[in-house]
């Protein structure tokens, strides 16, 4: 029996068979694709917080702010990282629920998840998460908001250089602004399937 | 002589269908052009670039299938090749009824729909759902998705609060966030249920066996994180030679498909989940789909498998704006769809023969395409494949030339043609009993028959 795979190259090859000479394959200068704002950055932080608001982001620099907006919208039941709460629980006065394991047979019951970020792209306001970094895909996806802990020395300027530093896991995902559609006539919503409220925390 | 079947939907289409449709791609068109050029000094060298690497990758596939084979592979990927629609529909249910799974949640794949697999599932006891808003939407409408990135764009907001109401999912209300907050709360619960991830892949690194998947959901990004099975559709054209091409063309696609510098979630996926993640498939598939490209491979019209389905050309495309996509009728609408569809079908090439005539040739697709397609050439190539074969649907709309092709092949016949067309000017031609001539006389005078001059003159003229 020829299987699937053996039809499929044997027809990809007598397809290509006559050609006189293949195409080559072209080289490309990476500025062509960054953006100017991008060119000699000193600190990337200002620029990716930028880009981020520009998306519907929310860049914050201290837990405080962080603990203030969640008070302040009443999201006071949540998912945390083990191993970032350690360092973040004493910012959280009491009144706050703060799990460490994410249930999902309770998923409507978590308004926050606090997960690690791998990196950031300061021209395109990007999260970047991995698989091997985060603690919990659905805490980090499910809850209305996501807060990304981030470190300054982990954005990337921009898309070219986090394509170069890509790491060897099985699912890295950049994430640019809450979850958001425009399916019914055009209307952009946010909130779909993913957070509806995405924030980037740097801790330094 | 019949008007072409495209006209027809167009003249039948329901005026608020129409304005939907007009706007909708108008506004895409309109933003994605300011963003591009905003962006960049000379976005056009960006679009040749792009489809110089996909043009390379497709006329290279005889090395780049089996090294991005070995590559999944590598990374704890079982790899499966489907020659057929049939061959990928089965293989997707061996993979499920192997294990005893039963649930599918679908983030979005063209391949699926091209296949119309979840026809064939359903028949097999297999559950399927639509996780895309729009295509959900589609999906309890029993309706067909009529753009490639915005599925719905032929509906308002009071058809779909009819459809949630109908099914359940609430008392009418049209606002668009409550009918998003609702489908947001419907679906989360099914991903959790659900036994098996069906993706697609917008592109596939041969260097990596990264499969990148787009949404602005995060559909998904759910699918991947709810279920222990991933399954991803791939069309044998969806190959990148290495990542770093991938950041030029994750650049143009989001641009291209809805004004975004990146979509939200870009997921680079290459294998099950890691060993200390809770969440997410242990097992991962990749289905490389044939389908008729190796067909298309062969033809003069390969270029079309340099495809990144943005949706560009559909949003630019000013018979698209006037017919909606189920004009199209098949998975592929507009521009890439009259070229594709024909080309896909295979034996049933002539039941699409008149796609390629709807366009008028104005060539703005080839202008926004972000792989710089030159779908007019194209459109041109299979215009005359249509002819050549003879498919009566090519001749639609066509005025009947038969008796123009015997005299222009016979110099003879022609010679006395051109004389014998001197008694043109002597008959009352308005009154020829044709309806169409009559109206075009109503307006307009016929000059006076000339034929046999130049002739003449080529013949006398002063030679040095």
């Amino acid at each position: 029996m020829s299987t699937s795979r053996e039809q499929i190259m044997g027809r990809v090859q007598a397809a290509l068979a006559p050609l006189p000479q293949r195409a080559a394959r072209p080289d490309w200068d990476r500025d062509l694709v960054i953006l100017r704002q991008a060119h000699g950055l000193t600190d990337p932080w200002p620029l990716f917080a930028e880009r981020l608001k520009a998306v519907n982001g929310t860049p914050l620099t201290s837990v405080t702010e962080l603990v203030a907006l969640l008070g302040k919208n009443n999201w006071k039941h949540g998912y945390c990282d083990p191993a970032l709460w350690p360092q973040l629980s004493g910012a959280f006065p009491s009144g706050f629920t703060v799990e460490t394991t994410y249930d999902r047979t309770r998923v409507d019951d978590y308004a926050f998840g606090l997960t690690a970020a791998a990196g950031a792209i300061a021209e395109t306001g990007t999260l970047i998460l991995t698989d091997n970094g985060t603690s919990s895909r659905l805490g980090a996806l499910a809850p209305w908001v996501h807060i990304a802990v981030l470190h300054r020395n982990q954005i990337h300027h921009d898309i070219p250089s986090a394509v170069a530093a890509l790491p060897a896991d099985p699912n890295i995902i950049w994430v640019t602004g809450p979850s958001k559609t425009a399916d019914v006539e055009g209307i952009l919503i946010e909130g779909v399937h993913g957070p509806g409220r995405q924030v980037a925390l740097l801790v330094d | 002589m019949a008007t072409q079947l495209i006209d027809q939907f167009a003249k039948n289409l329901a005026p608020d269908t129409k304005a939907a449709v007009y706007d909708g791609s108008k506004k895409g068109h309109e933003k994605r052009t300011q963003l591009l050029f905003d962006t960049y000094a000379d976005p056009n060298r960006l679009r040749e670039i792009a489809g110089e690497i996909k043009q390379h990758v497709i006329e290279n596939l005889d090395t780049y299938l089996p090294a991005v084979e070995a590559k999944l592979q590598a990374n704890g990927v079982k790899v499966h090749w489907a020659a057929t629609g049939d061959d990928a529909c089965a293989a997707v249910r061996d993979i499920m009824q192997a294990r005893g799974l039963r649930k599918i949640v679908k983030a979005k794949t063209m391949v699926s729909e091209e296949i119309e697999l979840e026809h064939y599932l359903n028949k097999h006891g297999i559950e399927t759902l639509e996780t895309d808003l729009g295509e959900f939407i589609v999906q309890i409408d029993h309706d067909h998705p009529s753009h490639i990135v915005k599925p719905i764009i032929h509906k308002n907001r009071r058809e779909i609060a009819q459809s949630f109401e109908r099914e359940g999912l609430g008392a009418y209300n049209d606002d668009p966030a409550t009918i998003t907050a609702r489908a947001r709360q419907f679906l989360r619960h099914k991903y959790l249920a659900a036994d098996v991830a069906l993706t697609g892949a917008n592109f596939v690194s041969v260097e990596s066996g990264r499969l990148v998947i787009v949404t602005n959901e995060g559909n998904s990004r759910f699918c991947l994180a709810a279920t222990k099975c991933h399954i991803a559709l791939v069309g044998i054209e969806k190959l990148v030679p290495n990542d770093r091409d991938l950041g030029l063309l994750l650049n143009l696609l989001g641009r291209s498909a809805t004004a975004q510098q990146l979509t939200v979630y870009t997921e680079f996926v290459s294998g099950p989940k890691s060993a200390t993640q809770p969440d997410g498939p242990e097992e991962m598939h990749v289905i490389f789909v044939d389908n008729g490209r190796t067909d298309v491979l062969a033809s003069d019209c390969r270029d079309i498998l340099r495809c990144i389905r943005c949706g560009a050309c559909l949003n630019v495309c000013p018979v698209y704006r006037q017919a909606s996509g189920h004009a199209y009728r098949s998975v592929y609408p507009g521009p890439v769809g009259a070229v594709l569809s024909p080309l896909l079908a295979g034996k049933k090439f002539p039941e699409f023969a008149d796609l390629p005539k709807a366009s008028s040739l104005c060539g703005a697709c080839h202008e926004v395409c972000p792989v710089n397609i030159p779908i007019p050439d194209l459109l041109l190539r299979l215009r005359e494949k249509g002819k050549r074969e003879g498919a009566p649907l090519a001749a639609a709309g066509t005025p009947p030339m038969g008796a123009w092709a015997v005299l222009a092949s016979q110099p003879a016949a022609w010679k006395v043609a051109l004389f014998g067309g001197k008694i043109l000017n002597f008959l009352p031609t308005n009154l020829i009993p044709v309806p169409a001539l009559r109206a075009w006389e109503a307006k307009r005078t016929l000059p006076e028959w000339r034929g046999g001059e130049f002739r003449a003159w080529f013949k006398n003229r002063p030679k040095p």
